[in-house]
């Protein structure tokens, strides 16, 4: 049996290591890009200024890419040594496309990093281009295919349950890579990072305008990056409410929880724009309500309806119950493979094999199960509402907002307005956490809306574990908090250091290092490796 | 033998790519870190030495994340059961490996000395680390691991974190260790010239004598060994659990393999030839061909352990029939299949640029470079 300490401590971990790996994704994701276009302009126009740019925030670039790879790595690693009961049951699917991106996107990314970095004087300019798009191609890449992996969790397609192995089997490659979930996931996260490399960007070239220093380069860095935000933002928000579309009609629960939908109700139904959702009584509290808007947003018309938790519950117990004789089937077929009798009861209860494990928590010999622990099974089937709910708004909230902030910034910056408006651009110096809470918060949705499923109901949260004790839970997990605090104050300190330095004016032949920054210009003092 | 049996096959073999691929590149890479300290007395010198693997060490490092992946894809119950059982270990191999991302790209950015003092120790250890804790890996392989599962297979590890550091996984440990500092003073040698070359000559020579030592001596404690013998099961390309298998443990049956197919002990004697032609390389000042002759050492060494195993790739000493073999632990055919034709797409891809940026960043990497140029660790 697993210790349900040992699950949450896992799931505390993981979580905390997920949320810090992507506080540095999206960055790599929109700044890699934008640095392609930095360049891009440089290689065709020739201006040197452009150069200066694409060097400069290539140098941030590196401090942020930096500890991206490092928490990347133990996230690689996390899910065989935390969740290795996951591993082993759907690693047959899932592991296919974590490889394909090791194959395809992070050597890509990573072999020319180096080269962007070391390469300048030695390539040709075309050269270096391409090679700083190979990098930015590279991390979207790594995007989509864990987005791929982490879309199988959501919305499992194109696998089977194989009672000879024990484990799910894929049955088709292209129904696990070309699922909607996957799609729709991956343009709104890739294009989340656009949003926060564009804040990003245009946050600190105010700075330096609030400062007026470096007001050239800040100026063109502002320009692009609020145009490029206009447009992301934009993209973020319609292709969020594709995702919601899609990844509401595969998991209702999660939808149900987004909308603080404790009870089902008739078309058109009203949306809760705000409300303090009780886990305990099922109910929301103090809910402001916006008419018809529900049945609009979420499924685009206005007689549709989605359903509720009480419904929801409801048909939990009803698949929890046919699910017990699958596991019965199961745990028969484990001792006599082959057994016809137990397979052909499998088969008739196979649709609800996850739920039948679900039970299983409360009652190890799932013949056995009472009511009173069906319903308790039933029951965990809602996930923790409120903060879905919360975290939700926040997302959606923080879009808008970004929204109107960049429509205001291409105003400004359009009509070479910008410097003169020292309001906005304080504002642009405070806006730049807001992109990476955003991610955090939809993160949070994506997965706290999974609950309490890591493969949604086919295998339960509890169930998929490593079989750790307590004592090496609580060693690594403080071991990741020690570690990755230090290394978030390392790593802000230097990027608020090469910050304040900023894009030095070229000194050719400068050889003091110590002394600092010799940005840019030089075509001579540059090193070989 | 069934088709899918031969895609069994086929990872298996790929898996051996894979690990000399990470053995090679980032054994090198690590091999430097962990020479750091010794090579560079000061602190040009060190960054010097850095910036030798600097555009490289990025690249490199992602045969160790695919390394993983591929495991995860391929044999997904090895993923599984040998991370989580080796938890601590796998803990420290991370904490340690997490260290060198920031340690090459934070180190320089400041002047401080004690700054880049504690990053030239952070590098030291997540270069020397790592490299042990891999060659440990394989050593507790031929002893077996105490694991077993539950009728689910849910993986349960029954033994302590210092069981694994057994005697014979040090042993291994600082083989790998010793042909990882091999690797990353030949690499030094490429790159540098001056007392940085002749410290890596020094180092190289010394540890190619030590790896053939540790090979030599592994050797004869295996053939001391019991090892396990696959007597009954389903066998290769056949869908099963671990739990429809019978395994005996003998004395010396690691060398069973060898013994059956007397042209096998090419591995072996390939493995003495790359570290003894190896040595005479470095002393001929021929560090090129050194660095080749120490890839060809890992081929030998790997392809000799991967051998012996087989087809064991997991063995339980607790439960010897739950062993973990290339026939019960992979993925099932459609995954295989998929993934042979993705790996051989990008394979030779990536060998190809990866070529490329080598040859860009040719050369030497002098002192003056690295001082005046604002991009350089
Ligand atoms: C939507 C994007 C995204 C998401 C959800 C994740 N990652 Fe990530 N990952 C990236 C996007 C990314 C990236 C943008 O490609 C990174 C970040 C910074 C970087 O250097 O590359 C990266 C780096 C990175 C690395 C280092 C690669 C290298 O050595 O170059 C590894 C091993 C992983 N990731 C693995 C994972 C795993 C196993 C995840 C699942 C839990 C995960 N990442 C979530
Ligand atoms: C990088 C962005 C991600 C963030 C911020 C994130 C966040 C989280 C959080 C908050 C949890 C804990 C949920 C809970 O236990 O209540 C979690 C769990 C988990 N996530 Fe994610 N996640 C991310 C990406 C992924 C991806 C891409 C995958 C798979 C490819 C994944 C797989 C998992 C698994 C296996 C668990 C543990 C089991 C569970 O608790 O359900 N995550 N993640
Ligand atoms: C304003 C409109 C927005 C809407 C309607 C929206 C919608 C959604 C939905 C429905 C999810 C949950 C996906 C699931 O079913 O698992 C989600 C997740 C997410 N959102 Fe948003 N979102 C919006 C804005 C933003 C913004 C501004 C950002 C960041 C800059 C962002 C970043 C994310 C991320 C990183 C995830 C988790 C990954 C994923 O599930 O794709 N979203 N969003």
């Amino acid at each position: 049996m697993h210790d349900i300490t040992v699950v949450d401590l896992s799931r505390w971990q993981f979580a905390t290591t997920a949320l810090y790996h992507f506080l540095f994704v999206p960055l790599t994701l929109g700044l890699s890009f934008m640095l392609a276009a930095m360049e891009t302009v440089y290689v065709t126009t020739g201006k040197q200024i452009y150069r200066d740019m694409a060097q400069f925030w290539g140098k941030l670039f590196l401090i942020n890419f930096a500890l991206g790879v490092a928490t990347g790595l133990t996230m690689e690693f996390e899910f065989g040594t935390n969740w290795s009961f996951y591993s082993s049951f759907v690693g047959d699917i899932f592991g296919a496309p974590l490889a394909i991106e090791g194959l395809m996107a992070f050597f890509l990314e990573a072999t020319f990093v180096g080269l962007m970095v070391f390469g300048w004087d030695r390539m040709r300019r075309g050269q270096h281009l391409a090679v700083t798009y190979m990098v930015a191609f590279g991390s979207n890449l790594s995007a989509l295919w864990i987005l791929i992996a982490n879309s199988f969790m959501q919305a499992p397609e194109g696998a089977h349950f194989n009672p000879v192995t024990m484990r799910m089997e894929l049955s088709s490659f292209s129904q696990l890579i070309f699922s909607h979930d996957a799609q729709a996931k991956f343009v709104h996260t890739s294009i989340a990072g656009y949003v926060t490399g564009a804040i990003f960007v245009a946050g600190i070239s105010a700075w330096y305008m609030l400062r007026n220093r470096h007001t050239e380069l800040a100026r063109r860095s502002f320009r692009m990056a609020v145009l490029f935000g206009v447009l992301s933002t934009a993209g973020v928000i319609t292709l969020g409410d594709a995702l919601g579309f899609v990844g509401g009609q595969a998991q209702p629960t999660k939808l149900a929880a987004m909308e603080g939908l404790w009870k089902s109700e008739p078309a058109p139904m009203p949306f809760n724009l705000v409300a303090f959702p009780s886990q305990k009584d099922q109910v929301n509290h103090a809910d402001v309500q916006v008419p018809y808007a529900l049945s609009l947003l979420v499924t685009h018309s206005m007689d549709g309806t989605v359903p509720g938790f009480d419904k929801l519950e409801q048909q939990a117990v009803e698949r929890i119950r046919n699910g017990i004789p699958a596991v019965e089937a199961l745990q028969t077929l484990s001792s006599k493979p082959g057994d016809a009798d137990a397979l052909a009861q499998f088969r008739a209860h196979e649709k609800d094999l996850g739920f039948g494990f679900l039970v299983q928590r409360y009652s190890e010999d799932v013949s056995k199960a009472t009511d009173a622990e069906i319903s308790k099974a039933a029951r965990d089937t809602i996930p923790q509402v409120a903060p879905i709910f919360w975290s939700f708004r926040a997302m959606v909230a923080m879009g808008l907002a970004m929204l109107a902030f960049f429509v205001l910034g291409v105003i400004y910056s359009l009509r070479n307005r910008i410097e003169r408006k020292r309001w906005f651009l304080k504002f642009s110096v405070l806006m730049i956490p807001v992109p990476f809470l955003a991610s955090e918060a939809g993160w949070l949705v994506a997965e706290l809306g999974r609950q309490p499923w890591t493969v949604y109901q086919l295998l339960p949260t509890w169930m998929s574990a490593s079989t750790h004790s307590v004592g090496y839970m609580i060693f690594s997990l403080a071991g990741f908090v020690g570690l990755y605090t230090m290394f978030i104050i390392a790593e802000m300190y230097l990027m608020v250091r090469a910050i304040r330095k900023g894009p030095e004016p070229p000194h050719a032949g400068d050889s003091d290092w110590d002394s600092g920054p010799v940005l840019g210009n030089s075509v001579t003092g540059q090193a070989e490796g | 033998m069934e088709i899918y049996g031969v895609f069994q096959v086929i990872w298996w073999l790929l898996l051996g790519v894979l690990l000399v691929g990470l053995a090679v590149m980032v054994g090198m890479d690590m091999g430097v870190g962990t020479i750091l300290r010794y090579v560079g007395r000061t602190d040009l010198e060190r960054r010097v030495a850095l910036n030798i693997i600097g555009p490289h060490w990025e690249g490199n490092q992602v045969w160790f994340v695919l390394g993983g992946g591929a495991v995860f894809a391929a044999f997904p119950l090895i993923y599984a059961t040998a991370f989580s059982g080796f938890y601590v270990v796998m803990l420290l191999l991370l904490w340690s490996m997490i260290l060198r991302p920031l340690g090459f790209e934070y180190r320089s950015k400041l002047p401080s000395a004690a700054w880049r003092s504690t990053w030239d120790w952070a590098l030291f250890v997540s270069g020397l680390v790592p490299m042990v804790v891999f060659g440990a890996a394989f050593g507790n392989l031929f002893e077996g691991v105490p694991f077993h599962f539950s009728w689910n297979l849910t993986s349960t590890y029954t033994g302590s974190f210092l069981g694994l550091l057994n005697s014979f996984a040090i042993l291994c440990g600082l083989l790998s260790a010793s042909l990882s500092v091999f690797m990353g003073s030949v690499a030094v040698m490429n790159g540098g010239e001056g007392v940085i070359y002749e410290r890596s000559r020094t180092l190289a020579r010394v540890s190619s004598v030590l790896a053939m030592v540790l090979f030599a001596a592994g050797g004869f404690w295996v053939h001391s060994m019991q090892g396990y013998v696959l007597t009954n099961g389903p066998g290769a390309g056949v869908p099963q659990t671990p739990m429809q298998q019978v395994v005996t443990l003998t004395d010396g049956a690691w060398f069973a393999n060898f013994h059956a197919h007397g042209l096998l002990w090419l591995l072996p004697a390939l493995g003495f030839a790359g570290m003894l032609l190896g040595l005479l390389a470095t002393g001929a000042r021929r560090s090129h061909m050194a660095w080749w002759l120490g890839a060809l050492a890992w081929i030998g060494v790997i392809g000799t352990a991967g051998v012996a195993l087989f087809p064991f790739l997991l063995p339980s000493s607790s439960v010897p029939a739950q062993s973990l073999t290339v026939w019960n632990s992979s993925s099932s055919q459609l995954t295989l299949t998929w993934m042979v034709g993705f790996a051989l797409v990008f394979v030779p891809l990536i060998v190809w640029y990866t070529s490329w940026a080598f040859y860009v960043m040719r050369g030497k990497v002098s002192a003056e470079h690295v001082a005046a140029d604002e991009h350089s660790y």
